[in-house]
């Protein structure tokens, strides 16, 4: 069924001109636009890590003062956690996916999807706007009373800037979900879908439940510095630590936002290049409800050191521990596929190898964390750095490039070179290393997190990070090499250059613009790869 | 079975992406719900921080909020859900093709939203004679003003956004009687209506909260 052809019409062709992008109601252009967005707000979230890592070089503070190292550490934060993580694989492979993998010819609501990117390139520029007029020096957590009361930067307009950001995440994850819902194609069950689906559902029940909590935050913090609410000042019987759970609340399940798709595209991957069905598809599925569920009962492991009871700590420990059970699943459900499967090393299968393994390690330091005695020890220092930077740079990101490589294919209808996509995979994954796990020893050391300057015992772990940082740079730089030239001398792709399963591997590369031709009837399970006789 | 790619001549209503007007309405009917829960989670926020400091500062928040005047928010209370009784009846009448009854039904719903309103523009009028307003010259006589700027930024805050979302329902109904005045509903499709409908309910319930969460604190006393 592989036609090795490059389609006449397409999404791609269908029209021209710039109203035909900008007034899009098609899922495909419109993952696209949010493609562009987000790419370019990775590389200046980007830049902030590199002056960061730049200035770590040395123990003093030598490269920027101290308040402007607090606003580089804050906008890294702010960029790449909700201009780039957050929308990353929902907005780009969620939007173009969804409807393809149901066998729909758009989303719910074409309409309400294009002015979710509208809000995001809004909120976006509201944020930039904060960040070149000045910028935000709170941290991405914008804690009270400094982000209130003190700090005499641009709280105000990032916070406004990230609240309508918010409404993009929410817009997206109803369209989502009401579309798995109510336009599966006939024979698509629940449990015939792709478990990337499932993922997608997960994330977008978190993402209506839990952003709406951030926005009515980020608004009273607004009105707070506004009109002096008092609901977060001591002065006025408030209580700063309010403002963390709230946060937090949000913040938490945020996470698994994140995550969670990168995991959907590791199942998909996984299955393709084993040639082999995801071992316990029913767990697999399940435990992605089960993180968006247990993820919204843990927000206070963020909280341990304000001053909480140890009976809540305690509890908030306990249920921390159990979160991590369905991701372990996930985990070892993946391995099982592994298991004499018939397995091709194509870049997509490397990010998602190295998303198993570097996930792992981010995960087990998480229960490092959740254990409230080394919590004591290891918070607000590199240690949690390096956690969180092994999920969602080890984890989600590689997630996200393995999506891209898995898909570009079918988004493009062109192959980009498979060994530059290898080397590029390798060396990212080798400088990623350099660069954070010296920070789980710097963390446990010692080496707070958020300081421009440091003792000299913690240079040499330092120089390393930052080597490694140079070195993840390269490794991000070549994919958009050989990803823009593949767009013109790459050879085609043919519907099916993978040989996968799956209703988007059905239609042309690149897809025309109502996907199906026909609606296509399920008959067989997801992943149902012919199995080879012993 | 989907062929073309506009919208049947003789179904102007359905959506090109959809298989048929039962499906369309599923979605949207679906879509609208998941909104009001984002809505629920949104006012929940101000909500958590408003039980925290009642529950903290019982004292204070009854006396602030027996400066509230409860003829006025009982009688907007009575005003809203009459108007959730008209949009109801709306509804009804577009489900029986009866357009002249469904434009009157939403004109009556906004007139009703609109007295909404002005009442409460006439509360925060008290307030700000009253020097109740945080930010703006606040004054309370009692043991603990700071306390009480508190409840009133709760209070505004609350009611603000309440009344924010009313505007937008206005809006929202003007939109449906130009609609309904164009013949753009019927029996078999109203979709809009319907939704709209769910979105009023859900503000007239909101306030069903808001008025003895903010109104009717220790008034025994």
């Amino acid at each position: 069924m592989d036609t090795l052809a490059f389609p006449r019409t397409h999404y791609l062709n269908a029209e021209y001109g710039l109203k035909s992008w900008l007034l899009t109601t098609d899922h495909k252009r419109i993952g696209l636009l949010f493609l562009g967005a987000i790419s370019l707000f990775f590389i200046l979230g980007g830049i902030f890590a590199g002056l960061i890592r730049l200035e770590l070089l040395t123990p003093p503070g030598d490269l920027v003062s101290d308040d402007t190292y607090n606003k580089l550490f804050t906008m890294h934060g702010i960029v790449m956690v909700f201009m780039f993580l957050i929308p990353s694989i929902p907005a780009v492979m969620g939007n173009f996916f969804v409807p393809i993998m149901i066998g729909a010819r758009d989303l719910a609501f074409p309409r309400l999807n294009l002015l979710s990117w509208y809000i995001f390139m809004t909120g976006g520029l509201f944020t930039l706007y904060a960040i070149v007029t000045g910028g935000v020096d709170t941290g991405w957590t914008f804690y009270t009373p400094f982000s209130t009361l003190s700090s005499h930067s641009n709280v105000m307009t990032a916070a406004i800037g990230i609240f309508i950001i918010g409404f993009s995440s929410i817009l997206t994850g109803l369209n989502f979900i009401v579309t798995i819902h109510t336009m599966r194609a006939p024979g698509m069950t629940w449990f015939r879908m792709p478990l990337f689906l499932w993922a997608m559902y997960a994330t977008s029940l978190i993402n209506v439940l839990a952003t709406p909590v951030l926005a009515i935050t980020l608004a009273a913090v607004a009105l707070e510095r506004a009109f002096h609410m008092g609901i977060f000042d001591p002065a006025y019987g408030g209580d700063p630590v309010l403002f963390q759970h709230l946060f937090w609340f949000y913040s938490h399940p945020a996470v698994y936002i994140m995550i969670l798709p990168a995991m959907g595209v590791v199942s998909e991957v996984i299955a393709t290049f084993s040639r082999k069905s995801i071992f316990g598809y029913k767990f697999v599925a399940f435990s992605s409800l089960a993180i968006a569920v247990f993820g919204f009962l843990v927000w206070g492991h963020h909280m341990f050191v304000a001053g909480m009871s140890v009976y809540g700590a305690m509890i908030f420990s306990v249920l921390s521990f159990l979160v991590a059970v369905p991701s372990a699943v996930k985990v070892f459900n993946w391995t099982a596929t592994l298991y004499k499967g018939s397995i091709s090393y194509q870049t997509p299968m490397l990010y998602a190898l190295g998303f198993i393994g570097l996930f792992t390690i981010g995960g087990l330091t998480g229960l490092f964390l959740a254990s409230l005695g080394v919590d004591v020890h290891v918070t607000d220092t590199y240690f949690v750095v390096a956690h969180f930077h092994y999920i969602m740079v080890g984890g989600a990101i590689m997630g996200y490039l393995g999506g891209i490589h898995y898909w570009w294919p079918k988004i493009t209808g062109r192959m980009y070179p498979d060994m530059w996509g290898r080397v590029a995979a390798v060396v990212t994954f080798v400088g990623f290393n350099l660069t954070f796990f010296p920070q789980f020893v710097l963390g446990y050391m010692g080496m707070p997190r958020r300081y421009h300057a440091y003792p000299p015992e913690f240079q040499a772990l330092n120089v390393l990070s930052t080597a490694g940082a140079s070195v993840m740079g390269i490794g991000y730089i070549i994919p958009v090499i050989y990803l823009l030239w593949s767009l013109k001398y790459g050879a085609i792709a043919g519907n099916n250059p993978w040989g996968a399963k799956g209703l988007e591997w059905e239609i042309p590369s690149p897809p025309p613009t109502f996907n199906f031709d026909k609606t296509p009837v399920v008959t067989e399970p997801a992943y149902a790869y012919e199995t080879r006789e012993k | 079975m989907h062929d073309d790619t506009t919208a049947s001549p003789r179904e102007p209503s359905l959506q090109h992406h959809f298989d048929d007007l039962g499906q369309q309405h599923e979605a949207a009917t679906l879509g609208m719900w998941v909104f009001l829960a984002t809505e629920v989670m949104f006012f929940g926020g101000l909500f958590a921080a408003y039980m925290l400091y009642r529950v903290w500062y019982p004292g204070t928040f009854g006396a602030a909020s027996r400066t509230l005047d409860i003829t006025l928010g009982a009688v907007n209370t009575m005003v809203l859900i009459t108007s959730s009784l008209t949009m109801a009846l709306a509804v009804h009448a577009a489900a029986t093709d009866e357009r002249r009854k469904l434009m009157a039904f939403l004109a009556a719903t906004m007139v009703l939203g609109a007295v909404f309103l002005g009442i409460k523009g006439i509360e925060y009028h008290h307030k700000f004679v009253e020097h109740h307003i945080p930010g703006f010259g606040f004054q309370f006589e009692g043991p603990a003003p700071e306390r009480a700027n508190l409840f009133f930024s709760l209070y505004f805050a609350m009611t603000g956004l309440h009344a924010l979302h009313m505007i937008i329902g206005l809006g929202i109904m003007t939109v449906m009687l130009i609609m309904a005045w164009r013949g753009r509903f019927s029996a078999r499709w109203h979709t809009p209506i319907e939704i709209s409908g769910l979105y009023w309910h859900f503000v007239d319930i909101v306030w069903i909260f808001l008025f003895p969460l903010l109104y009717l604190v220790d008034r025994h006393r």
